[in-house]
């Protein structure tokens, strides 16, 4: 398989929300109206999460550590490989570990000796500076994969922001898998008619660009124009929910608790002093 | 149910790919329009949806003018089925994708449901409600797309080569669905057979221009006819089929 037909295949399994329904074999997604906790309640919980994560001071690395509890709880509750999840979000994580690389440079003070071996201040806040980046990429990488980007829209609408805005970012994921598809026909022409060439030739990259994002334009056009055939008129109303709200509200009660006391209490160095 | 006038149009202000048509369609007709590559079939049916731009003449649809200021009213009381069905299906599931128009003329819990089921029920995709567009074949997109306009309950339906990439089965069974719908269609497409199958009224086209307005036996029996402006008699007329 192609590696844009696989990343458009990615795209559209992050569409297939709800836990459990991963696993449903040929395509099957669950019932669009069947949803068991408002979008809105992994919204909320995944901000407190960020805010959290970032609240932390850079050389609080053993504190942050904790934090990391949230990520395999949710994880293994979506059913989402480590693996998987590496494979979809590795350029960014690359991205996001390169904050704070100076720091080791720049912080030279000695704030911990292991045998011959000195930690400085600098390594501590690297490593922190690191793990808040890639903390952060993960919790956002669960809630598109647990809620979807439709779910992530009604939840975001939810919180009244402008329908506009909503309709912008709904329509810039959805471009995105237009784009990749007319990527996928246009690669696929060009290398049966070119056998043997590997890659696309850097002479056609230009002429390649410009007839995709033209073809793509078009394309979205016309998404656009069955939209406005079926009463479009700039606002998405997507999936219904129709779950528990006292379930929702109790899930974003429960969460915020464990959250604030992994915040609060440094449960690695908790246990580790517990060790012998 | 759809009257239009005099209707010129031409993309951009260059060369007029319609001329002077003139056109009116009774409730619950079913019409086919015919004509070789380029005769302004497509154009015509989105200039009728209100998609194709700004047209010269009088235009009418469900007792309307065709002009921006109705152009919400009537897309309410109109279906357009793409040629291409990946343009017309762009959300996760068909549930959600047929469930797209109702939500957005105000129907939502079970009268949303009740539509979108009503409709998967006649395009008999009521088992893949729950299936992931993209792992479809082409003919179940093409049902999903029919059923994505099915469940506005349209008063029109405005089909763009409904029977293309559908494999003989499928086509007979869309034949079969076509033929169940009592709304008023218009029908553009190459397929005569299904033409002859599902339309009593036919319009041939050539060159933007209404060659030949009359019963769908009547047209697609006169091989002259067709052959002169790039058609050929459907394949069930011929004895080959």
């Amino acid at each position: 398989m192609s590696k844009l037909k696989k990343a458009i295949q990615d795209i559209h399994l992050s569409d297939v929300s709800q836990k459990g329904q991963r696993g449903r074999g040929r395509g099957e997604a669950g019932s669009g109206a069947e949803i068991s906790l408002h979008p809105l309640a992994y919204l909320l919980v995944t901000f407190f999460y960020l805010l959290l994560v970032v609240s932390f001071s850079k050389y609080d690395l053993s504190g942050l550590l904790s934090m990391v509890l949230y990520l395999l709880i949710l994880g293994i509750g979506r059913e989402i490989r480590l693996r998987e999840a590496l494979r979809h979000t590795w350029p960014v994580l690359l991205l996001v570990s390169m904050v704070g690389i100076a720091n080791p440079f720049v912080e030279r003070e000695i704030c911990w000796q292991w045998g011959e071996v000195g930690i400085s201040y600098g390594i501590i806040s690297m490593l922190t500076l690191m793990l808040k980046g890639i903390f952060c990429v993960m919790a956002s990488y669960l809630l598109v994969m647990g809620t979807g980007m439709e779910g992530i829209c009604l939840g975001l609408r939810s919180l009244h922001l402008p329908k506009e805005l909503v309709a912008v970012v709904f329509l810039i994921y959805r471009y995105l898998i237009v784009l990749l598809k007319e990527a996928e026909r246009m690669v696929l022409a060009y290398k049966l008619r070119a056998p043997g060439q590997k890659g696309i030739h850097f002479k056609v990259w230009g002429s390649f660009l410009g007839l995709l994002l033209l073809r793509s334009m078009d394309r979205a056009q016309t998404v656009y124009e069955s939209m406005l055939l079926r009463g479009y008129q700039g606002e998405i109303r997507g999936r219904e929910f129709r779950g528990s709200k006292g379930r929702s509200v109790a899930y974003v009660c429960l969460w915020a608790v464990a959250l604030f006391f992994l915040r609060v209490v440094p449960v690695f160095e908790l246990v580790g002093a517990l060790l012998p | 149910m759809i009257r239009i006038e005099n209707l010129t149009f031409a993309y951009d202000n260059r060369i007029p790919v319609l001329h002077d048509l003139s056109l009116a369609v009774q409730e619950g007709e079913a019409v086919g329009l015919i004509g070789a590559n380029g005769a302004g079939k497509s154009t015509l049916l989105k200039l009728l949806a209100g998609i194709g731009g700004d047209y010269q003449g009088k235009a009418q649809v469900c007792g309307m003018e065709l002009c921006k200021k109705n152009l919400t009213a009537i897309r309410a009381k109109l279906g357009y089925v793409f040629q291409d069905s990946e343009s017309q299906l762009f959300l996760s599931t068909v549930y959600e994708d047929v469930a797209f128009g109702p939500r957005n003329y105000g129907y939502t819990g079970e009268e949303a449901d009740r539509r979108v089921m009503d409709a998967l029920k006649k395009v008999h995709l009521e088992g893949l409600k729950d299936r992931q567009i993209y792992r479809m074949s082409g003919g179940e997109k093409k049902l999903a797309s029919i059923a994505t306009i099915l469940s506005m309950k349209p008063d029109v339906m405005l089909l763009d080569e409904p029977s293309v990439a559908l494999d003989p089965g499928n086509r007979r069974n869309l034949i079969h669905i076509l033929n169940e719908i009592r709304e008023t269609k218009i029908i553009a497409s190459h397929d005569l057979d299904m033409i002859w199958d599902t339309c009593s009224r036919t319009v041939l086209l050539c060159g933007g221009r209404i060659v030949k307005d009359g019963s769908t036996e009547e047209i697609l029996r006169d091989r002259k006819l067709l052959e002169d402006h790039g058609l050929e008699l459907p394949l069930s007329l011929t004895g080959r089929g």
